[in-house]
C-alpha cells in the first residue's frame, strides 16, 4: 500500500527526517511512535500530500505522490494533529463539503456523510454548529472528515490528543472498527494507544526510524527475549528456583510478596508462559496469573529513544 | 460541482454565517453614508455629475480599505486555524483554492458595493444621474475591489497572521496608491512607470466621471492576475518549507 525509500525533509538546515524506509501492507494498522519532534508529524504531512519532500520516493498505492499528488490525494483520508474543522458550519455541511472538495459527487455526498458519521458516532451531531462540539466529538469528526470519500489509506496524527480517558478509549474502538475497510497509519506519543490499536510499529527518533516491527518482535529483539510476569501462591525463592529449570529463562526478579503471594518477573519470551506454568504447578505452586510483562512496552520505547540506534529491531 | 465553486460557495457563506461580514459591510455603508453627508451634500449647490462624481471619489477610499480587511482573513485564518490542511489534503490544485477564495471575496465585495447604490439613488431626488455615468462608476469600483482584493489575497497567502496580512497587503495597496507621487519626483523612464502603476490617479478619475478607457480596464485586471498568480505561487512554495 505505502513504500518510502530514503525520504528525506530539511527544514533550512535542520534535517526533520532523514533516509527513511519502510513499507505498509493492505489491511494493516500501523504505530508511527516518537517523542514530540521526532519527526512523525513531518513524515504523516508528507505522506498526506500537503508537504513536498527534500529527497526520497514515496509510493501509494504505487502511484508516486511527487508526480501524482492528486491521484494520491484521492486515495488518501488525512487527519492533521489539529483537526481541521470550520466553526462556523454544522457538522453535516462541512462533511459534504469535505466529501465533495475530495471528488464524491454530489448525488453519493449525503450518503457518503451518513456512512462516515456511523463510523465515527457523530450522527447526533449532524446538525450541530462545529463550534459548539465538545473536544472529543471535534476530534471524531476531524476522523469523519479523512474517511467520508471512503480512502485506502488513513493517516491520522495524534488522533487522541488532548481526549479525557473515556474519549480515548472511544477513540480506538473506532480506529479498530475501521481495520479492514482501511489502511491505518496512525501517530502517537502515548505508548498504550499504540500497544492496543496496532499491528505493527515504526519507531521514530531524531528523523530516523530506529525500529520497527510488532510490538512482540521489538520486545524479543531488544530485550533478549522479552519478559514474563508470573504471580504465584508460593515463596518467591522457590518459584523462582523452578522457573529456572525452563531452559530459556534468564535473569528473576521480585516485583512483590505479601502475605504468601509473589509476583516475579522473569526473563524470557512470552512463548515459554505455557511451559512455565506446567513446571510450577508440576512442584506443586499455584499459579494464580501469568501475563506478559508489565509496562514492556514502556521500557522498549525508552531504550529506543535514548540514543541507541537499532535497525531493524537489533541495537547497533 | 467544481473545487473553485466549491471553495467560494463555503467561503462566501462563512461572510454571512459569522459576525466579520456585517460588521465590515455595515462600516462600509456607514462611512460612505457619513462622507457623502458631510463632503458632498454639505458642499452647496453642485451639477448632480459633479455629486456622483464626489460620490465615487469616496467610495474609491472605503472600497480599497475594506478589500483589504475582506482578504486579509482568506489565507492567512486558516493557516492560523488549521483548517488550510482540509483544502491542500485535497484533490485540489493551489490555483483553484486561492481562485475559489478570491471569487468569494469578490462576490461579496460587490454585493456590498451595490447596496450603496441607494445613494446616488438619492440623488435623483433633486437632480439627474446619467445611467452611464452610474455603470461606469459601479465598473470602476468594482475593478478597483477586484485588484485590491487580488493583492490582499497575495498579502493573506504570505502572512501567517491575519494582522501580518492586512500590513503586508496594506503596505502594497499604499504603495500603489501614491506611485503618481512618486511619478512626480523621477524623471522618465521610472516618470512613466510609476504614472502607469498609479492605483488612483491614473486609473480611477475617468470612471468617476463616467467614462471606461480599455487601458484602465486592462489594467486593473494585469494588476490582479499578477497579485493572484504570485499568491498561488507563494501557496505551491510553502509545501516545499
Amino acid at each position: 500500500m505505502i513504500e518510502v525509500k530514503g525520504l528525506t525533509k530539511y527544514y533550512g538546515e535542520l534535517a526533520a527526517i532523514h533516509d527513511l524506509d519502510f513499507s505498509i501492507d493492505r489491511g494493516e494498522v500501523i504505530g508511527f511512535l516518537g517523542l514530540n519532534g521526532a519527526g512523525k508529524t513531518t513524515a504523516l504531512k508528507i505522506l498526506g500530500c500537503v508537504l513536498l519532500p527534500t529527497s526520497g520516493d514515496v509510493t501509494v498505492d504505487g502511484i508516486d505522490i511527487a508526480r501524482n499528488p492528486h491521484d494520491v490525494r484521492r486515495r488518501i483520508g488525512f487527519l492533521p494533529d489539529t483537526p481541521p474543522l470550520y466553526n462556523d458550519m454544522t457538522v453535516g455541511r462541512y462533511l459534504r463539503f469535505a466529501a465533495e472538495l475530495r471528488g464524491v459527487p454530489g448525488s453519493e455526498a449525503d450518503k457518503a456523510v451518513g456512512e462516515a458519521e456511523e463510523k465515527t458516532h457523530t450522527r447526533e451531531v449532524h446538525d450541530q454548529p462545529i463550534f459548539s462540539l465538545s473536544h472529543g466529538y471535534r476530534q471524531r469528526v476531524g476522523v469523519a472528515q479523512a474517511l467520508v470519500h471512503r480512502p485506502k489509506l488513513l493517516i491520522l496524527d495524534e488522533p487522541t490528543s488532548g481526549l479525557d480517558p473515556v474519549q480515548i478509549v472511544e477513540m480506538r474502538a473506532t480506529i479498530r472498527a475501521l481495520r479492514g475497510d482501511h489502511t491505518v497509519l496512525l501517530s502517537s506519543h502515548i505508548l498504550s494507544e499504540i500497544s492496543q490499536t496496532c499491528d505493527r510499529l515504526l519507531v521514530i527518533q531524531r528523523g530516523e526510524i530506529v525500529a520497527q516491527g510488532s510490538e512482540q518482535d521489538l520486545a524479543t529483539k531488544l530485550g533478549g527475549g522479552g519478559t514474563i510476569e508470573v504471580e504465584v501462591a508460593a515463596p518467591s525463592t522457590r518459584a523462582i528456583e523452578v522457573a529456572r529449570t525452563v531452559t530459556g529463562i534468564g535473569e528473576c526478579t521480585v516485583l512483590s510478596e505479601t502475605g504468601g503471594v509473589a509476583v516475579v518477573s522473569l526473563q524470557g519470551s512470552p512463548d515459554l508462559r505455557p511451559k512455565v506454568v506446567r513446571a510450577l504447578v508440576q512442584n506443586g505452586i499455584d499459579v494464580l496469573r501469568i501475563d506478559r510483562g508489565a509496562a514492556r512496552l514502556e521500557s522498549i520505547f525508552l531504550r529506543l529513544t535514548q540514543d541507541a540506534k537499532v535497525e531493524d529491531g537489533r541495537p547497533q | 460541482m467544481s473545487a473553485v465553486t466549491l471553495i467560494a460557495r463555503r467561503e462566501l457563506g462563512g461572510y454571512f454565517r459569522s459576525m466579520t461580514g456585517y460588521v465590515i459591510a455595515g462600516l462600509v455603508l456607514l462611512i460612505d453614508g457619513l462622507l457623502f453627508n458631510a463632503f458632498v451634500l454639505s458642499a452647496g449647490e453642485m451639477y448632480s455629475a459633479d455629486v456622483l462624481s464626489n460620490f465615487f471619489y469616496i467610495s474609491f477610499g472605503t472600497t480599497v480599505i475594506a478589500s483589504v480587511f475582506i482578504s486579509m482573513r482568506l489565507v492567512a485564518e486558516e493557516r492560523q486555524t488549521g483548517t488550510l490542511v482540509l483544502l491542500t489534503s485535497s484533490p485540489v490544485h493551489d490555483w483553484e483554492i486561492i481562485l475559489g477564495k478570491y471569487l468569494s471575496a469578490l462576490a461579496f465585495l460587490a454585493i456590498m458595493t451595490l447596496a450603496t447604490v441607494y445613494i446616488p439613488a438619492l440623488i435623483l431626488v433633486n437632480g439627474k444621474v446619467s445611467v452611464g455615468h452610474l455603470a461606469a462608476g459601479y465598473l470602476g469600483l468594482l475593478l478597483v475591489g477586484a485588484t485590491t482584493l487580488a493583492i490582499g489575497v497575495f498579502g493573506s497567502a504570505l502572512a501567517r497572521t491575519q494582522v501580518l496580512a492586512a500590513i503586508f497587503s496594506g503596505v502594497i495597496v499604499v504603495s500603489v496608491l501614491i506611485a503618481h507621487l512618486l511619478a512626480r519626483v523621477t524623471d522618465r523612464p521610472l516618470k512613466d512607470m510609476f504614472m502607469a502603476l498609479a492605483l488612483y490617479a491614473r486609473h480611477f478619475p475617468p470612471f468617476q466621471t463616467g467614462s471606461i478607457h480599455l487601458r484602465d480596464v486592462v489594467y486593473y485586471i494585469v494588476v490582479s492576475y499578477v497579485a493572484l498568480f504570485a499568491a498561488v505561487r507563494v501557496m505551491e512554495a510553502r509545501r516545499w518549507k
